[in-house]
């Protein structure tokens, strides 16, 4: 214990010190760094080099056709073959074609990006976690003992969410939407905590990007408007409420139709806000060493040991969150399912007393 | 504000990675699990009932081997009670025997003596019979020694027929 002490304390000092190298800290720049997509992945830096994982750029512009090539090109001033990184305006960070007569058009981006390359890499995780675990029931039967470590673990957390998040909310064709709902919610909490980890491969902010949220939520979407029986369109369009509320001046329905878009929007921006909220936080933190590095070793050390202190605890935070928000997302979107599956009232009492 | 506007690559890319993953693991891979998770909490509620079922046949068996144990021990009483009772008849029926033949056996001895006693004394008789014939010639050969003695004899004898006719 005293030994780790005195290694913290020569870490407190000696970080610091390293940092003081940097004349101003851009922590704007770091931050959003981070929390935005990128057309590289920037893995480490040392004094001398950065280290970066170059990934594919492809661009489909109406002025000049398809254009493919990797990331590094665009190093040097960040432009290359007529295209270059938007500083400002609506597409900041962003590939933008300039055109001959001077203005700017943003071309189709289908790039391979930090983002696309983290989903990609998450999903096949999350495909062999899960097929992996799949693998032992393939070769156990029911009468066997249940599973023990990871398998157990999985189905422990399976299980859980089945019955206390899916069956309650959705009620008695659960089974139905259980798969998809594990989906969501494995997939959401692998990225959160992947997004923690700050080494490649993982460390892509993948859950803090709006495109993959709205992505998820719009698989909520789908399902719960494509699947939603005539109980669910008819509260919608023809609600149980005083005529006057639905006609002439259809108020009600009016509201209820917004709300259809609502329900994926707040889905889509809570995961979203949450995860970049988290990120925003711990980076903030980590920017408070090199920023007091350069008021003089005495604050340096002990500034740094307070952000350590509470990037710990933030990180344990953001692990609690990162739970936390695969949980609601699903919780909400069986809540959305199992709405659009209500039976009639008259019914669901009956099933009620029969229960 | 840029971060709040989806990038229409990065949802196109989403679309086919999580698209694929998505529908292998809602085809193939979560269905196994909950599948599994099922099966195994219904055979768990099926054990628990068999062993429900073997605990009260168990008590019934228990149940009726006290039953039995008891039906044995009864059993066994009763037949203790009946082979006391015909030991004491066996013994009562051969003392009953016995004194019979004991009687009989008395009675036999006692017939015999009877005759005996008889015979002796049907011999006492014969011999006390010829002695008073003996002595009755003795008398007699006295008395007839003389002729008057015989004719008077022989007259009263005759009298005494006549008054006996």
């Amino acid at each position: 214990m005293k030994k780790f002490i005195a290694i913290l304390t020569m870490l407190l000092t000696f970080i610091p010190m390293m940092a003081r190298d940097n004349e101003e800290v851009d922590v704007q720049g770091i931050i959003f760094g981070h929390l935005k997509d990128s057309y590289e992945w920037h893995v480490f830096s040392t004094n001398s080099r950065d280290y970066i994982i170059d990934l594919p750029v492809i661009l489909y512009s109406k002025v000049s056709g398809w254009h493919f090539f990797m990331s590094d090109k665009l190093e040097e001033n960040g432009s290359y073959d007529g295209f270059h990184i938007s500083d400002e305006g609506a597409f900041a960070g962003k590939l933008v074609e300039t055109l001959p007569d001077g203005t700017e058009l943003k071309p189709l981006d289908l790039s391979l990006t930090k983002v696309a390359l983290g989903v990609i890499i998450n999903c096949l995780l999350l495909c062999i976690i899960i097929m992996c675990t799949g693998r032992w029931y393939r070769n156990h039967k029911e009468t066997d003992a249940a599973p023990r470590g990871f398998v157990g673990l999985i189905e422990y957390v399976v299980a859980m969410i089945v019955d206390d998040v899916i069956k309650p909310s959705i009620g008695k064709d659960y089974r139905r939407y259980a798969p998809l709902l594990l989906t969501m919610f494995f997939f959401i909490l692998l990225s959160n905590i992947m997004g923690l980890i700050p080494i490649f491969p993982a460390g892509a902010n993948v859950t803090g990007n709006i495109a993959v949220t709205l992505f998820l939520a719009l698989i909520t979407f789908f399902t719960v408007n494509i699947f939603g029986n005539r109980e669910y369109w008819k509260e919608i369009l023809w609600p149980d409420v005083p005529i006057f509320l639905k006609a002439p001046l259809p108020l009600l329905p009016l509201i209820e139709l917004v709300g259809i878009f609502t329900k994926p929007f707040a889905l889509t921006v809570r995961l979203f806000a949450n995860i970049t909220a988290g990120h925003c936080i711990i980076l903030a933190l980590t920017c408070v060493i090199f920023i007091t590095a350069n008021m003089g070793p005495v604050i340096g050390t002990t500034m740094t040991g307070v952000s350590l202190f509470f990037m710990i605890f933030m990180n344990c935070l953001e692990l609690l969150v990162a739970y936390i928000q695969a949980y609601v997302f699903t919780m909400l979107s069986a809540v959305f399912i199992g709405l659009s599956r209500q039976e009639h009232d008259g019914e669901k009492k009956k099933e009620i007393t029969n229960n | 504000m840029d971060l709040l506007i989806p990038e229409v690559g990065t949802l196109i890319w989403m679309l086919i990675a999580a698209g694929i993953v998505f529908f292998i693991l809602v085809k193939w891979g979560f269905p196994m699990i909950t599948d599994m998770v099922d099966r195994r909490s219904d055979y768990i509620d099926k054990s628990l009932d068999a062993a429900k079922k073997a605990n009260e046949r168990l008590a019934g068996i228990e149940k009726e081997c006290n039953d039995l144990l008891k039906e044995t021990k009864a059993e066994r009483a009763r037949i203790l009670k009946d082979a006391s009772d015909r030991r004491d008849e066996i013994v009562a029926d051969a003392q009953q025997r016995a004194r019979e033949e004991g009687e009989k056996i008395i009675s036999e001895a006692r017939e015999q003596i009877r005759q005996e006693k008889d015979e002796v004394l049907r011999g006492l008789r014969r011999q006390v019979a010829e002695l008073s014939c003996q002595v009755a010639e003795r008398v007699l050969r006295d008395q007839l020694g003389t002729g008057d003695g015989q004719i008077e004899m022989i007259e009263r004898m005759i009298d005494d027929a006549e008054k006996g006719v």
